[in-house]
């Protein structure tokens, strides 16, 4: 996706060019592009003017950061201590199995990424994974082959 | 609301009194928490609005979303007022029944009632079911009821009635007297007296002061803060804007975790219908005080909820904690003096106002007052959100809110505080939930997570857990936390994986003793407790581990061996279909075989078999 320097300036003037608001800033970035593209990283440094490498130091500590593009679907497996008691691991592994990658790889034709995450604080339906910000409670190896199967189709829909 | 809120006390009792004595109509409630909208509860509400305009009722009825009301297992839930009847797993094929039978006749729909698991009994009204009758609901009293959207909902209840008496009728000196006399500790785990830290606060000199609402709930298993801000946000601005009063802080912020995306968005919401009421910005309700408050996103680091590194993020760094003294209330964000309480601690603050301190301080124990809020997760029939007075036993908690075990199996443990709690084990389960207690049987209070195991769940395996858990969020500023928990960690890998040795379970005691005296903030002062609870409460499963090579629990892949018992396979076949590794064969119709030397034991045919058939060894 190319990056449009217009819309990287939209977002810092509506946030505030102060350092304090350099955190909100890359989520917004983040949110647009689905991942933290140098140029705009460039872009936040200049017009923010805090030096590259506090920029880069921030997008790298921060784990909702992700520097690399991402695919069009971002699967994420909650790892949260409920849903491992109730078999996180299994389900992690069983949707990696699914679309054929690892957590925190992406699929080479850019469809899915998968990421777990720490905990999402829906502990009372572990395990739990959401696909595109859709909640998908009380999962097990049959419920994923059916949610992720609609994301595929929905793929190959569009291209037939 | 586009009007700011009438300033004299009388007009805006009298705005509250409008709002209360609308005519009373039959309300149905759904749940929009982010637990019951992962049930599908958006798409139930919606057959719901259907429903009602086909049936041509819409008028009479009022339909509304609320926050979570806390039973989290049984929904999407749905309750009907006046009468308070309870649907749970509401589907969205059921409105049009409800609609015409409970909502315009009355009658009672019996198979979407709550069973209770225990007696098979059907309970038809929310105050019967178990799950709520043992609750002391004060927090979350209006969780489930107010639709958090709505600010006129929350005035309806009373609310924004204790700022109004903090701002005309006390001083600052008032209020924190009056927080004093309740004993409120901070909620966040650590259980520091609230009074003593706005005190600090107020006193210390250095303009402007910030105070901080500490939404960055991290802990894996715990979702409080979530709950409440999702079911009641305006509750927990009130309570900052009356803290601030109190403290005499100019600005505020609520740094939330990224990860709650309909709990940002509510707070949000609230924040700007506040600012437009005259509830935030200058001249608070016609006071003369100023306060505004902005909301904050983390972006996924879990050490940010220690409050200094919270407040290096909240400058735009990254989120490292420093070594404190100084503390905030002296030098905090920008060097100025800072408070930070938990979202719970400032949603306490309005019922404290308004109740007096000596009604807050009659509820609990010697040095724990009031009630809390757990999340009550993990291996149990009724999981969610539950708040119970402090002193409650774990027992009671677990056993009778929590149902007991979900599928027949022997609990055996509850792990409190996160991963800088411990697991407390069955034998005691007499204790009382407080802080003190707590901390004694070598956990903690924490944020509140509540996470019961059973016999399936293995302890080595859950220590490793929550150290691969504190190794991937220690921050590497300090050499205790990022290379002893990382020693730590790789000791426990080796013991699940069937390489332990003698001498490994001494090693790691001593380990973690001195990484709680060397680190340098909470993350990894108390990353320890977990291995240190387990070995004291669980040594026998370490033991196996380490001499026989066998886990108990059957969760060590490298110590396991999956089968199948021929007796109970009808021979279907799902397993060998779901079987990645084709470790399954097998003729339909008769009994099928794993083989060991293929399987990857991951487990998938054990989640699939709807016969039992597969067992772990």
């Amino acid at each position: 996706m190319e990056v449009d320097i217009k819309k990287i300036d939209a977002i810092l003037e509506e946030h505030g060019l102060e350092k304090r608001w350099l955190i909100p800033s890359l989520l917004a970035i983040q949110n647009t592009y689905n991942y933290l593209p140098p140029e705009a990283m460039q872009r936040v440094s200049e017009r923010m003017q805090v030096p590259m490498i506090q920029v880069y130091q921030v997008a790298s500590f921060y784990k909702a950061f992700s520097m690399e593009p991402r695919g069009k679907h971002i699967v994420t497996v909650c790892m949260g201590t409920a849903c491992h008691v109730r078999g996180a691991e299994r389900l992690v592994d069983q949707v990696g199995r699914v679309i054929g990658i690892k957590p925190g790889e992406t699929s080479t034709d850019y469809q899915f990424t998968l990421e777990t995450v720490n905990c999402l604080g829906t502990c009372a339906l572990g395990p739990v994974m959401v696909v595109d910000g859709k909640y998908y409670g009380n999962m097990n190896a049959s419920k994923v082959d059916r949610v992720l199967n609609r994301y595929m189709k929905r793929e190959g829909e569009a291209h037939g | 609301m586009a009007k700011p809120l009438p300033t004299e006390a009388q007009e805006l009792e009298k705005r509250r009194q409008e709002l209360q004595n609308q005519p009373s109509r039959p309300a149905i409630r759904i749940c929009g928490g982010t637990g019951c909208l992962a049930l599908g509860s958006d798409e139930v509400a919606a057959a719901f609005e259907t429903a009602l305009n086909e049936q041509g009722v819409e008028a009479n009825i009022e339909l509304k979303t609320t926050g979570c009301p806390g039973f989290c297992e049984q929904g999407p839930l749905l309750v009907i007022h006046p009468h308070r009847i309870l649907y749970t797993h509401v589907k969205p094929k059921d409105a049009a029944e409800i609609v015409a039978k409970t909502v315009v006749k009355g009658e009672i729909i019996e198979r979407l009632l709550y069973e209770d698991p225990r007696t098979g009994e059907r309970i038809a009204h929310e105050q019967e079911v178990p799950f709520y009758k043992l609750q002391k609901r004060i927090l979350l009293k209006d969780s489930g009821v107010i639709d958090p959207r709505k600010l006129e909902d929350y005035l309806a209840v009373g609310g924004y009635r204790a700022l109004h008496k903090a701002l005309f009728e006390m001083s600052p000196e008032d209020i924190i007297e009056e927080v004093k006399k309740s004993g409120l500790r901070g909620r966040g785990g650590a259980g520091f007296p609230t009074a003593v830290k706005w005190e600090l606060c107020r006193k210390s000199p250095g303009k402007p002061k910030y105070i901080i609402c500490n939404a960055d709930e991290g802990d894996p298993g715990a979702f409080q803060d979530r709950g409440l801000i999702e079911g009641n946000p305006h509750s927990i601005l009130e309570g900052m804007i009356i803290g601030a009063y109190a403290i005499g802080a100019e600005e505020g912020f609520v740094y939330i975790r990224n990860e709650y995306p309909l709990a940002v968005e509510l707070i949000s919401l609230a924040v700007k219908q506040a600012k437009e009421a005259g509830l935030l910005g200058k001249n608070i309700l016609g006071s003369g005080f100023d306060f505004d408050i902005t909301i904050q996103l983390g972006a996924g680091a879990f050490v940010c909820g220690e409050e200094t590194a919270l407040m290096a993020s909240i400058e735009g760094r990254p989120g490292e904690p420093h070594a404190r003294p100084p503390y905030p209330a002296e030098s905090g964000l920008w060097g100025k003096p800072t408070n930070i309480n938990n979202t719970k601690t400032w949603a306490w603050v309005p019922h404290i106002v308004k109740n007096g301190g000596d009604w807050f301080a009659q509820m609990g124990t010697e040095k724990s007052k009031g009630t809390t809020i757990f999340s009550v997760v993990g291996k149990i029939k009724n999981t969610g959100l539950v708040e119970v007075p402090m002193g409650i036993s774990l027992r009671s908690l677990i056993e009778d809110i929590g149902g007991g075990a979900s599928n027949g199996k022997k609990l055996k443990a509850v792990q409190t505080g996160g991963p800088s709690g411990g697991c407390i084990p069955e034998s005691l389960w007499h204790l009382p939930v407080d802080y003190d207690s707590l901390k004694e049987a070598g956990s903690m209070m924490g944020s509140g997570g509540m996470i019961v195991m059973d016999e399936r769940t293995c302890m080595v395996d859950m220590a490793r857990y929550f150290l691969n858990f504190s190794k991937f969020e220690s921050c590497g500023k300090c050499v205790a936390c990022r290379e002893g928990v990382r020693r730590m960690y790789e000791i426990l890998d080796y013991i699940t994986r069937g390489y332990g040795q003698e001498g490994d379970i001494e090693l790691l005691e001593e380990m973690g003793e001195a990484i709680k005296i060397g680190a340098l903030c909470g993350l990894g002062q108390t990353a320890p407790n977990p291995v240190l609870t387990t070995i004291r409460y669980f040594r026998e499963e370490y033991e196996a581990h380490i001499r026989e090579k066998k886990c108990p629990a059957g969760v060590c892949k490298s110590l396991i061996t999956y089968y199948i018992v021929a007796e109970n396979c009808p021979g279907c076949g799902l397993c060998a279909r779901y079987c990645a590794e084709h470790a399954i064969t097998g003729e339909k119709g008769k009994p099928y075989v794993i083989d060991p030397q293929i399987c990857g034991r991951c487990g998938v045919c054990m989640d699939v078999c709807n016969f039992n058939a597969v067992v772990v060894e």
